[in-house]
């Protein structure tokens, strides 16, 4: 996929002034965000499930070279093909070499954000492929040229008038007069035409939410179904997974399931959970010839010897996102790449470098909740600020900014200077501010000033008010 | 020469600052073997009759229909009532399992059942599940010859028969029945939970029934 993410900035700006996507996000991820809260509500175990849960990936995770072998041992003895891929590069190249070994000319495709992280679309029509997505949301994203904006609901930056209009862009052979009005007509044309795809498709591509180790299985976990006939009706399935998917045991498995709809969508559990283990068997009527698994590198070996590891608990639920005021205010494509959000905040300089990722980082107001709701309780808001260190290191910002950081910096270190120089401070803006109570226009405040007043200090610091209170002085 | 494989793999190593050691084989191999219960929640646990109003209030919260038969006997008159209730012709495709297949499907008149996997024009499938799951309102279907996929999936109608025995509390305890089956390490070919008909919320946010799985998601409980 292509990089936007150095522009995020300009981005940002185009997206807060475009009505369309401001109408598409006004009332979304308040619902998802609602839906959460009742649903944990419901589960009074719910903070404890999110402890366990953390534990268990991190157990997993320690021991992650173990169970990659153990699965990759356990999906060969059910007859799967276990690939290994270090780049995206890698990766696509041993999926375009199994699609043309089975004399594939159209791919259907399950959602999978690895495949975009590897921009594994591109490479199989630039080989002559066709490639369908069937998740409803990414086929609309497809038909339109776009890429998802959330990782769970990606066509959330879209109205359903938008949609419409596609449709009858696309579905050029459909009568002209037909009605879609209601979302289910939208729905039912778009099940029509993709079933045509289901059934003529050689190759079906799915991802992977989880991989087990114990039974070498991979599990898909979706609502409308296309999975698990994108995976059932092709002579071969084509599994794509990141290393870190790998789960111990069936019980793991289950312990997530509780997080991971409940997170997601405030649903108890997703319509389809599907643990798939091998191909088909001799005597089976239907189900996949062959069935290859793709695992892929791509940086996270490497995350995980870094002060970033924690990340690599992600199951993908998109609860940061949904709770994260700057997502909710410009989206996900603002983010330029492939993961938005605070989870994209912190994955997308690791994966393709804090020189061109750095600005998402700093593209947060530290308000925590992204933390706060995260099932595996990953410290973004701590993540983040270890990329903010990063990029500073790297005198990635521009001069003034590192000299204004490092001079803020040198007066923080020195406790009895910067009271000091607090002290001036409050006092003189008190002594201007004081008639109006506020300032409309400040030097070097002007980011501020230009949208909203800066209130004037009362003329004490609160080191000096709590010094007072602590002495029994009365306010 | 190295692989792909070896070289990530030694990364994982270096990473955590580990050796391709025994201990640590032995560590993972006791949490397979051993596969621990991280944390029940007490809905997880319910038996009786609160463990089955349970089940039944989740999944019709998810638009399914539960029909209940006193016993398996009664099953193919029941499939018969609902295909004719829910306004679908007389027909359906099942499987070669062998619960389903000691039914009196030949003496319910009016009824044609197909064999196999599912085809473009059928209307309704019929699967038997090896389990159901109280906790979340799940089905547990064992896909492969017995019960084919296919029929899971494509037909806009789904019909599921389950024993009122073997619908269980946890998705732990329906793990001990697949177990059983397939042998400590064993799975079927597909694993499917299936908690509702197929649903989708990606246009505007709204909800709609019926995406590219079921519309419709009848469930037989029978004992």
């Amino acid at each position: 996929m292509h990089i936007e993410t150095p522009h995020f900035k300009s981005n940002a700006r185009a997206a807060l002034a475009d009505p369309q996507l401001q109408r598409a996000l006004a009332g979304l991820p308040g619902g998802l965000v609602a839906q959460r809260a009742a649903a944990r509500d419901r589960l009074p175990e719910f903070e404890a499930l999110r402890d366990a849960g953390r534990d268990l990936r991190n157990d997993t995770l320690s021991l992650l070279d173990v169970y990659l072998e153990t699965y990759e041992k356990n999906a060969t003895a059910a007859g799967a093909h276990v690939h290994w891929g270090e780049t995206g590069r890698e990766a696509c190249d041993i999926i375009l070499d199994i699609c043309r070994k089975a004399g594939a000319r159209l791919v259907a495709k399950g959602k999978s954000m690895i495949s975009e992280e590897i921009a594994l679309n591109a490479h199989l029509e630039a080989a002559g492929l066709e490639v369908v997505e069937t998740d409803l949301g990414e086929y609309i994203l497809q038909i339109r040229g776009e890429t998802p904006s959330h990782i769970i609901a990606p066509a959330i930056h879209l109205t359903q008038e938008q949609v419409e209009a596609d449709f009858r862009r696309t579905h050029a052979a459909l009568p002209e007069g037909r009605r879609l009005v209601e979302p289910a007509e939208l729905v039912s044309e778009a099940r029509h035409v993709l079933r045509e795809k289901f059934l003529t498709a050689e190759v079906g591509i799915t991802g992977a939410n989880f991989l087990v180790a114990e039974t070498g299985s991979s599990v898909i976990v979706t609502n409308e179904g296309n999975g698990d006939l994108t995976q059932s009706l092709a002579k071969v399935h084509i599994v794509i997974a990141s290393i870190d998917k790998v789960l111990a045991t069936r019980e793991d498995l289950a312990s997530i399931l509780r997080l991971l709809a409940r997170s997601a969508t405030g649903q108890e559990c997703t319509t389809y959970a599907t643990v798939s283990t091998g191909p088909r068997r001799p005597g089976d009527v239907d189900g996949p010839e062959a069935y290859h698994v793709v695992l892929l590198d791509n940086g996270r070996a490497e995350l995980l010897g870094s002060r970033f590891r924690e990340v690599l608990r992600c199951i993908r639920c998109g609860a940061c996102m949904n709770h994260c005021p700057v997502y909710g205010a410009v989206g996900g494509h603002a983010y330029g790449w492939v993961y938005p959000g605070p989870i994209g905040s912190v994955m997308t300089p690791a994966l393709i470098g804090v020189a061109k990722g750095g600005n998402l980082p700093n593209a947060s107001t530290f308000c925590g909740r992204c933390e706060a709701v995260c099932p595996m309780k990953i410290p973004l808001p701590g993540l983040m600020r270890h990329w903010r260190e990063a990029e500073f290191e790297d005198k990635l910002p521009p001069l003034t900014q590192r000299l204004a950081l490092g001079a803020w910096a040198w007066l923080a270190r020195r406790p009895r200077l910067y009271h000091l120089a607090m002290r001036f401070a409050a006092a003189g803006l008190g002594a201007i501010g004081r008639r109006h109570g506020r300032f409309r226009r400040l030097p070097l405040a002007g980011s501020w000033t230009r949208h909203r007043d800066l209130a004037a200090p009362q003329g004490r610091t609160f080191q000096q008010l709590w010094t007072e209170r602590e002495r029994g002085v009365p306010q | 020469m190295t692989t792909a494989r070896d070289r990530i793999l030694s990364r994982v190593r270096a990473s955590l600052g580990a050796n391709d050691d025994a201990a640590r084989k032995d560590m993972a191999a006791r949490r397979i073997a051993e596969h621990p219960v991280t944390l029940l929640p007490e809905r997880a646990t319910r038996s009786g009759e609160a463990l089955y109003a349970q089940f039944r209030a989740l999944l019709e919260g998810q638009q399914a229909t539960i029909v209940e038969v006193a016993e398996a006997s009664a099953v193919p008159a029941a499939v018969l009532d609902y295909l004719v209730a829910s306004g679908l012709p007389a027909s359906i495709r099942i499987g070669e399992d062998a619960r389903l297949a000691s039914m009196p499907w030949t003496d319910t008149e009016g009824l044609t059942v197909l064999k196999g996997a599912a085809e473009a024009g059928d209307r309704a499938g019929l699967s038997h599940a090896i389990a159901g799951i109280s906790e979340t309102g799940t089905l547990v279907i064992a896909a492969g010859r017995d019960n084919p996929v296919t029929l899971a999936f494509m037909p806009e109608t789904h019909v599921v028969v389950v024993e009122r025995h073997s619908i269980v509390a946890s998705y732990e305890a329906a793990l001990a029945i697949v177990r059983e089956r397939f042998g400590a390490n064993g799975m079927p070919r597909t694993l499917n939970y299936i908690s509702g008909p197929s649903r989708t919320a990606d246009i505007g946010g709204k909800i709609v029934i019926g995406a590219h799985g079921p519309r419709r998601l009848g469930i037989i409980v029978a004992g």
